[in-house]
């Protein structure tokens, strides 16, 4: 059963299993360091349809679609799913999972989105109140740039601190199993704003509230960096995680730079790919590094302690106009190789 | 996150956000903007050669910019030469071409009416409302003190 532990941090004394997962991405994706761990890489950005929502919301489906097969369930195994995306009315995921006439919990969080999906579907698992749930996210950088910058033909260029929102998406499947990793606990953020206005430079806004939750995670539960394998934030990318690894250090986690890592900077080789300037962004991009890398890592016992942090700018660009900053979140899930234990190794936080 | 303020931060994001390479982008701004002005300059003597006067021969290279940028955006190469020649690629007429033509094409997706047609002047939408608006303001300074 769950059990709130501290001021926002809920520990799930069941230990969920993250029972199954799949990546999908396209080209660019597959270009960058991680690409040979997708499941699923489309060289095709419209992934066979006529226009950018729909090839997104094809990639969420075939997303769901390969973490259910390589789980060998049907849709109809899965009790609740929770999904979003960065388009407006998530219409990444209610047309891309309208067909799979699973009880549908729609959730918008931005980047964030992906801790924020898994930590409540492990939640329902972990209370009883389902047997299996699914968690995805998704972006897709054309649907994207359409919808909060220019045309994709406009003739613009980039500020060296804005962030390449990746083409695909990251689905997870969370069952009362005993297969690795486990959700040991979820923390929610608290919504930060240190009055960041630049739209082109996401990191620096959401680099607060990644601080905030896990220095809010550490505080509930006694335990610091010295206790984790990986803190793995989001999409802070190259200056978001300067900030990040600053904000900690400031209030007394210097040894956070040492543990930290950030998806945005895992997905692309800023050196080496074009255009990717500060690092990665989107939904997809945090939940497509979790999917392909991170929890296969886990699964076979490389990595044994994570905190992934999604991180998400919710921003509109309407707001951002009238001259309002831009309000960020971050959610935390602590992921163990091994469940709760009774007593001895593995019962307590710091253990 | 009471204990810091967003001035601070402010100073700390300045410390770690890289600035715009300005030393790079200026000179290929001046660069890419001088071979599309000279590009207009050979067309306009082009056309002058071939025996139209200077008015006809300006108005014939504005139009032969704008179509060559058009096809240019059509053909997905105008955003991949601006990338590299900023604000040399946008000032002159052929960025004005490009506003109008990026997103006729973006939003062709949503219809004719409803997206094409509407969407098209959404970025060169303000340069039309205030070119106007400003020509009509000189027009009427120069009717009233007789410029």
């Amino acid at each position: 059963m769950p059990e709130k532990v501290g001021k926002a941090t809920i520990k799930l004394g069941s230990s969920p299993s993250v029972y199954a997962f799949a990546a999908v991405g396209s080209k660019k994706e597959e270009e960058g360091p991680l690409g040979k761990y997708f499941d699923i890489i489309q060289q095709d950005s419209f992934f066979g349809q006529s226009s950018w929502e729909k090839a997104e919301s094809q990639m969420q489906k075939q997303a769901v679609s390969k973490a259910l097969e390589k789980g060998s369930l049907a849709p109809g195994d899965i009790d609740f799913i929770f999904a979003g995306d960065l388009l407006n009315q998530c219409t990444g995921s209610t047309y891309g999972l309208r067909e799979l006439e699973i009880p549908f919990i729609g959730l918008f969080g931005a980047c964030s989105t992906m801790a924020e999906s898994l930590g409540l579907a492990s939640l329902f698992v972990d209370c009883g109140a389902a047997a299996r749930c699914a968690a995805v996210t998704s972006s897709h950088f054309c649907s994207a740039e359409r919808q909060f910058r220019y045309p994709l033909e406009y003739a613009s260029q980039r500020a060296p601190t804005s962030q390449w929102t990746a083409t695909a998406s990251g689905s997870v499947i969370v069952a009362k199993d005993i297969l690795p990793p486990y959700v040991r606990s979820v923390t929610f953020g608290t919504i930060e704003d240190l009055q960041i206005k630049d739209a082109n430079n996401m990191g620096a806004a959401m680099a607060p509230a990644a601080a905030s939750t896990l220095i809010q995670f550490f505080e509930d539960t006694g335990t610091n960096q010295e206790n984790y394998d990986l803190i793995l934030t989001g999409d802070l990318g190259f200056v978001g995680s300067r900030l990040f690894r600053e904000l900690t250090a400031k209030k007394g986690y210097p040894g956070v730079a040492e543990k930290h890592g950030d998806c945005g900077l895992m997905l692309y080789d800023r050196e080496n790919q074009a255009e990717i300037y500060a690092g990665g962004s989107g939904c997809g991009c945090s939940a497509s590094v979790l999917c392909s890398y991170i929890l296969p890592a886990m699964r076979e016992g490389r990595l044994q302690r994570v905190l992934f942090m999604a991180t998400g700018a919710l921003m509109s660009p309407t707001v951002v106009q009238q001259g309002e900053s831009i309000p960020s979140i971050a959610h935390l899930i602590y992921l163990s190789a091994q469940p709760w234990q009774e007593k001895g190794e593995g019962s307590s936080w710091n253990g | 996150m009471q204990w810091m303020s967003p001035k601070e931060y402010e100073k700390m994001n300045q410390k770690a956000s890289p600035p715009t390479p300005v030393w790079k982008t200026v000179p290929m701004a001046f660069l890419f903007g001088g071979i599309i002005c000279t590009i207009g300059q050979l067309c306009s003597m082009l056309y002058q050669n071939l025996g139209a006067d200077l008015e006809t021969a300006s108005a014939s290279t504005s139009i032969t910019l704008i179509f060559l940028a058009a096809l240019l955006t059509g053909l997905n190469v105008f955003d991949k030469i601006a990338k590299i020649g900023g604000a040399g690629c946008l000032v002159p007429i052929t960025g004005f071409s490009n506003a109008v033509v990026s997103p006729a094409l973006e939003f062709k997706a949503e219809g004719l009416v409803l997206g094409l047609g509407a969407k098209m002047f959404v970025i060169a939408g303000p340069v039309i409302v205030y070119g106007i608006t400003a020509s009509v303001i000189y027009g009427i300074l120069c009717r009233l003190f007789g410029w």
